[in-house]
Formats: C-alpha cells, structure tokens, sequence
C-alpha cells in the first residue's frame, strides 16, 4: 500500500488537484425514497486501487454542466475497489446524478478532510450515534472498525430514523444485530407500518438502552440533523466522555475540498482540510463551528 | 541580496530591453482611476499614483477563467494559455499581498492556474508615495525584501535596484551597462533618508496589536450590529483586496449540448450565497455573520494561522468601501465603542 500512497503523493503535486477522474457507476438503487445508494469503480483501474481513504473523509463529485460538491464516503476502505456514496436528492447536482444509471459515468476527485483518527480510536471503545443522514458517513467508520475488530475495544452503534422507511441501510444494519461483538440499537421516531420490531423514540432513547461505558476509554462520534446534536451531546458528556473525544463531522458549502475556494473556511479553520471530523472541544472554542447553542451550523 | 545602482533617466531604456521577455504592463491613470494596462514603455505610465483600484492579484489569479473544458468523456485541463509578462510598479504592500497569495495557492495542493501565471510573470517593485488611506507601517509591510524579480526605489536622483531572483538577474544582465555596485556613503544616507521620510507619510492611525483578543472580546459586540445595518453587502470591499482569495465555481454548457466549461471567478464572502448549501441551509445568513467573517479572518483568524494579519495596509477597503466600513474603521469601532452586549 505504501507504493500506491507515494504515487498518489506524487500525483497531488505534479498533477492538477481539481481535474475530476470519471468513475463507472457498477450499482445504484434506492436506500429511502430520496436517497440512493451508489457504487463506484474508476474507469481507470488503476485510480480505484490509488483510492485509499480513512472513513470519515468526503470527495468532490460532479457532473459536467452541474457542476461539483462535496459527498462523504460511506464504504470503508478495508474493503478497497469500490467506492461508496449515499447521495440524497437536494439540488441541481444531485437531481442529475439521481437520473444516472448503471454503467454510466461521474466525475470524482479526493479524497479530501481529515478523517476520523483512526490511530487514536484503535485500542478504545467506539460509541457510534447516527441520526438520518448521519448514517452516510459513520457507515464507514463502523464496517471499518467491523473489517478491523481485533484493534477495537467495545463497539456500540446506535442509529435513529423518523421511521423505518426512512432508514438507511436498514436491512445491513438489523443484520448486525446478529453479531454479538457489536452492540446494535435502532430507533424510529414512528412506525408507520406497523411491523417495526426495535425501539420506538428519539435517538437519545437508546442510550438508556445502552450498556454501561468506560467513559475515559471511549470515542464518541455523532453525525445527525442539526436538531440531534444539542441533546446527544448533553447525553455524552453526561456520559463523561472526554470533549476531545466526542467526534462529529460537519457540513460546509465547498468548492475546491482542498482550503482554496475559501467557502468552509471557519475561523482559522478550513472545514475541508482541518475537517471535516471535529473534536467537541473545537466546537466549544470555535464559535462559528457550530456555535449558537449546539444548532444550526451541522451536518444533516 | 544584489543591491545596484541605476540612472533614473535610464529606466526607460531598460523597460524596452525588459519588452523582450514579455508584455509589459504597469499603471496607468485613467481619470480618477489606476489600473494595470498593457503599456508601450515607461512615458504611459503613472509611477506617482499611490494605488491602482484593483491589487496585481488579478494577474496571477484572473476575475475569471476557464479551469476545464468538458465533453460527455470528462474533463481536459486548460493551461497553457497565459503570456509573459512583466508587471511594472507593483508597491511593497501588494508585492506581500502576493506573497499572502503564494501561501495559499502553492503550498499545499498547488493549485497549477495561478502556478502557471506565477511562472510567466516577472515582478518589477517600485517604491510608492503613501496617502492618507494607507497603513502599512502597522501591518510591518511598508518595505519589502522578498517576493519580486526587481525592486527599484527612487531616490530623486537615482534608482536602487534590489535583485530579488535568478530571473530578474536575467533582467539585469540584458542591458548590465546600466547597472552599477558602486554605493557609496552618500547613497546609503539618501537611501535611510527614504526610509524616514516614508514612515512619515502614513497618517492612518489604526493599531492592529492584540486583535485576535479585541475580536474575540467583541464578538458579540452591537458594533457588529451596526456596521451591519450599514453594509450594502456588495463585495467591493472582497474584489479590491489583495489578500481575498475566494472563489465560486460554475459549469457554463453550450445550448442543445454537452460540451462546455468549467468556470472559476472571484466570490465574495460578503454575498449571500457564500455559504448556502444545498437544501436550503444558510450557515451565514445575516449580514452580521457575513462581514463578521471577513474581519475576523483577516485580522484574528489568520493571526492565530500565520503570526500575522492578512492585511497589508494597502487601504484599498477605506478608498473603495461606500459606506466607509473598512479595518481602520472597524478596528477602531471594536476598541473604542463599548464591546461588551
């Protein structure tokens, strides 16, 4: 792998950093009604081993005459040669992606951001909160540690959605419920249909469903609609999860992923480069980061 | 570092040697206005003039340009394009404004657009007459001892030329008859004498020590509030700013199409789209939180990244803003005015 990072190292600086690579489209399908699921191989072999990523991290995807945004990635790269995105239908961009179709062509260029640090969370327990969307980017961070389970302590992933139609990956994650070196908890706010068999309520629910966490020895990270963060994170540092290690990561309008579009910039920090995986310590001290209340300014 | 000597009468030769390596541009005096245009040689120019209205950045990083040209098999690279030039009269302040620049675009992930132009523009610094709008001696780049190919500062009698770089070396070495080694007492006391008589003509007082604290005291300050009330939010304040570096993205199809090109151009934190995400989601929606950003970043943020403020004391922002919002100003109303909410 070191051979590959120093010929992607090399590319970075001689090559053009904004010059998309196509991607072959190899599955689609719907995740929810507004959300779908895609895999992604290069059309150049060779770029899709090059693509060696920490969960955690975004790429810029686009399509010509739409133009380019950031997604984050939900695939781990434990599992190398396909690259993973769940994009939800928002705007011009991800109207026409949505009218892509198997087989066809997007443009991608990354990976970008920090990641989750992984160095740092290996040896400790992973205390995992998906809200929604949330799910997209700790996906990768949950089958990374899944794909590297000897190098983690206790893992516990809990995951809320409004109801069970809207929850995404829901088949894969009610699978993991059958393993027992995880504990997997899931919420809708509603049930719709009647036959959902988890639990019922607001994400922070489950933590009372919870086992008991060694609190000094745990890494937290959140991901959710706006809303979310206010009361989990109430609910970790009640916890006494150390600030520095409750993890979340944010969203920004970008341009360029990489600190020179200006458009993430906050404070002295670029969300692209310095982010987008933030310690809860940054928040308290930043106050663009998410400020106000632990509101607006967060990933959805 | 190479200091020579030249005959003032003798620039003028010199520039039309220089021709030979590219275009030449310098400033120009059009009615009120200065700009950078392509000029014949040295009788076009106005040396005299404190500041053109738009910072050399524009050179190096273009209002706006193509990135990519692309069709339904992806993106082609345009590069390439960009002529030689010589950029004559560039003052200290923006000579460090490019080099605030060069941070930027060419250390981490170079960004190959401005690394082109960079590449194939030739800097020739010139001393300047300050105004009243500028500050430089409180931004510490009143003078400049890196960063350009050439240097000349006139001292009435005769130039000082600093040689800054291997290419302007080039320069020197087309016409070496015009240069000199020969400095000597009287030259270094005229040269000190500048360098007094320059300090002296800044009348701005403005301080910008401890901003990164003032700011972090005043963030909640009704200043804010007011010098919001004021903003127009028109940007000008962005585009005329040596140091502001932001820029917006769009994809331009041809009709009935696929092909097209992918577009950069200047953007300004001041406009509301700035950060507008997809789904509605604005996370600076209020004009406050706007111009709180530009501020902050150049007087706080960027302090806290570099050890020093991203303003170069050019006075651009105080000549241009039409409501009289500039870092003097909102130093100065930070400060002054009761911070505290």
């Amino acid at each position: 792998m070191k051979k590959l990072r120093v010929i992607l190292d090399e590319r970075e600086v001689d090559g053009n950093p904004f010059q998309p690579d196509m991607w072959r489209i190899v599955r689609r399908y719907p995740l929810t009604n507004d959300v779908n699921f895609y895999q992604a191989r290069a059309v150049d072999v060779d770029r899709t081993l090059l693509m060696d990523y920490l969960p955690g991290q975004f790429v810029m995807g686009s399509v010509s005459g739409d133009g380019e945004a950031p997604f984050c990635i939900s695939s781990t790269p434990s599992r190398p040669g396909l690259l993973e995105l769940c994009i939800r239908k928002m705007g011009t961009l991800t109207e026409t992606v949505f009218s892509l179709k198997e087989n066809q062509t997007i443009g991608i260029r990354g990976p970008y951001g920090n990641g989750f640090p992984i160095d740092k969370m290996e040896g400790k327990d992973i205390l995992i909160i998906a809200g929604g969307m949330g799910a997209a980017p700790l996906r990768s961070l949950l089958l990374y540690a899944l794909d590297n389970r000897d190098k983690f302590g206790k893992i516990t992933y809990l995951h809320g959605a409004r109801t069970p139609g809207e929850m995404l990956f829901r088949e894969e994650f009610m699978q993991l419920k059958e393993r027992d070196d995880l504990a997997c908890l899931l919420s809708v706010d509603e049930d719709d249909t009647g036959a959902w068999t988890e639990k019922i309520g607001v994400v922070t629910k489950l933590f009372d469903e919870m086992e008991p966490i060694d609190a000094a020895n745990t890494y937290a990270a959140v991901c959710g609609p706006p809303v979310m963060y206010k009361f989990v994170i109430q609910r970790l540092v009640g916890l006494n999860i150390p600030k520095h290690q409750i993890l979340m990561t944010l969203e920004r309008r970008m341009k360029c992923g990489i600190g020179k579009c200006g458009h993430c910039a906050i404070e002295y920090l670029y969300t692209c480069m310095d982010g987008p995986v933030f310690t809860y310590w940054d928040v308290l001290h930043m106050k663009e980061l998410i400020g106000k209340g632990v509101s607006d300014n967060v990933i959805a | 570092m190479m200091i020579l000597k030249m005959k003032k009468e003798d620039l003028s030769v010199f520039l039309e040697t220089a021709k030979e390596w590219g275009e030449l541009w310098g400033p120009t005096r059009k009615g009120e206005r200065i700009a950078f245009e392509k000029v014949d040689g040295l009788s076009q120019m106005d040396l005299k003039a404190t500041r053109t209205m738009i910072p050399p950045k524009k050179f190096l990083y273009p209002q706006r340009f193509t990135m990519f040209d692309f069709d339904d098999k992806g993106y082609v690279e345009r590069t390439g394009h960009a002529p030689n030039r010589i950029l004559f009269g560039v003052h200290p302040c923006d000579i460090h404004g490019i080099q605030i620049m060069d941070k930027l675009f060419l250390e981490e992930f170079k960004d190959p657009y401005y690394a082109e132009r960079k590449e194939k523009t030739l800097l020739l610094g010139h001393s300047c007459i300050p105004d009243d709008k500028c500050m430089c001696t409180e931004t510490y780049t009143e003078f400049i001892a890196e960063g350009f190919d050439l240097f000349f500062t006139d001292l009435k009698m005769f130039y000082l030329v600093w040689v800054g770089s291997s290419r302007g070396h080039d320069l020197v070495r087309l016409k070496p008859e015009l240069f000199s080694r020969d400095i000597g007492k009287e030259d270094i006391l005229s040269y000190n004498e500048y360098r007094k008589w320059k300090k002296s003509q800044i009348q701005a007082e403005t301080d910008f020590t401890g901003m990164p604290d003032i700011f972090e005291l005043g963030y909640d300050s009704l200043v804010w509030d007011e010098l919001a009330e004021k903003c127009l939010a028109c940007g000008q304040c962005t585009m005329v700013c040596p140091t502001c570096n932001c820029y917006n993205v769009v994809d331009e199809v041809e009709l009935g199409t696929v092909d097209g090109t992918r577009d950069r151009f200047w953007d300004s934190c001041m406009f509301r789209e700035y950060s507008l995400v997809a789904g509605g989601h604005n996370f600076r929606d209020k004009r406050v939180d706007r111009l709180k950003l530009w501020y902050t970043h150049k007087l706080q943020a960027y302090i806290g990244e570099f050890g020093e403020p991203s303003c170069v004391g050019c006075g651009r922002c105080v000549a241009t803003c039409p409501v009289d919002i500039n870092v003097v100003t909102v130093t100065e109303a930070l400060r002054e005015q009761e911070v505290g909410r």
